[in-house]
């Protein structure tokens, strides 16, 4: 008998013991580990940028609306909390109390959004777009009496937009997934004491998306 | 049948968060430090609170290590793809 039928004649391996998690949340930790190299690869771009940026790095501080951005960052962390508190009042048992704090999540992450489109608009209409500064506008007007650096505006604006922006898209998909939670499984009392996975598995993903703004957040308003 | 699980101190956490994030701005826009220092402590307040939603709010604290195994190796991994990218800035 050769070697190679010896081997197809074996019996096959006994299943290895997994890591004593169910599917959707090793499924979910799996996908979070492929968002972590995604984010990475964004980050990473902007530091390898802005440390090799020829001359002074633009200055947020100037630039962009820190105040309304802190309060955003804020906001992110509360809506953190609640989804915790739904995720502790269902494994509790308490159906109702886990409706009313994913509700607030709901609420809280769509209100991150719409302070975030507003503050795109407000920075537009300032000047500041993914291309750089915009001929003509305030900003402009601080780039040539010297205050901003001209020659770094335009790598500041591509990737302050390009990661803000998915980090946006990030929460948006967050908030529609709470909604389907909340109107397609939570009202018609489908999420139960005894099956939780989904607010559990929608909520990794929604600390996740919170976690990712706190780096994003130091990184491109505060240093 | 209704049980009652033993929770991390959520609120306090959040406490924290809140407090770090004034901690932050402070740091950045009222303290006058050196720029590096400032950026060295931004990055560990950063740090600090994305750690807390990592090990509260996503429970890895509580996890077995074979999950957080899955959690912790995509880190150096992004930070070898960094520092690899930084490599002709740095030598």
């Amino acid at each position: 008998m050769t070697h190679a039928m010896a081997n197809a004649m074996r019996p096959p391996f006994p299943a290895e013991r997994g890591v004593d998690v169910y599917n959707k949340k090793l499924g979910m930790w799996v996908f979070l580990a492929s968002e972590v190299m995604f984010f990475a690869a964004l980050i990473g771009s902007y530091v390898i940028l802005r440390f090799g940026a020829p001359g002074e790095w633009a200055r947020p501080g100037i630039v962009l609306n820190i105040k309304i951005t802190a309060f955003n960052t804020f906001l992110l962390i509360c809506s953190s909390v609640s989804m915790v508190k739904a995720y502790a009042a269902i494994s509790d048992g308490d159906p109702r109390k886990m409706r009313f704090w994913l509700l607030m999540t709901i609420i809280g992450g769509a209100t991150f959004v719409g302070i975030q489109v507003y503050e795109y608009f407000h920075l537009v209409e300032h000047g500041f777009t993914p291309a750089g500064v915009r001929e003509g506008s305030e900003l402009a007007e601080l780039v040539k009496d010297g205050t901003l650096p001209a020659a770094t505006m335009g790598l500041y604006g591509s990737t302050f937009f390009t990661m803000t922006g998915f980090h946006g898209f990030h929460v948006t998909c967050g908030v529609l997934s709470m909604a389907y939670l909340y109107f397609v499984k939570a009202l018609p009392g489908k999420i139960t004491p005894q099956d939780y996975a989904g607010i559990e598995v929608v909520g990794l993903y929604w600390h996740f998306v919170d976690l990712v703004w706190i780096i994003l957040f130091t990184i491109v308003y505060l240093i | 049948m209704e049980t009652t699980h033993k929770h991390p101190p959520y609120l306090m956490i959040w406490l924290y968060l809140a407090v770090l994030t004034a901690a932050e701005l402070a740091l950045a826009f009222e303290l006058p430090i050196s720029r590096n220092l400032k950026l060295l402590l931004l990055l560990f307040l950063a740090v600090w609170k994305a750690l807390l939603v990592a090990m509260f709010f996503m429970h890895l604290k509580f996890e077995r290590w074979n999950l957080r195994i899955l959690a912790i190796i995509p880190v150096p991994l992004a930070l070898i793809f960094i520092a690899a990218g930084m490599s002709e800035h740095i030598w």
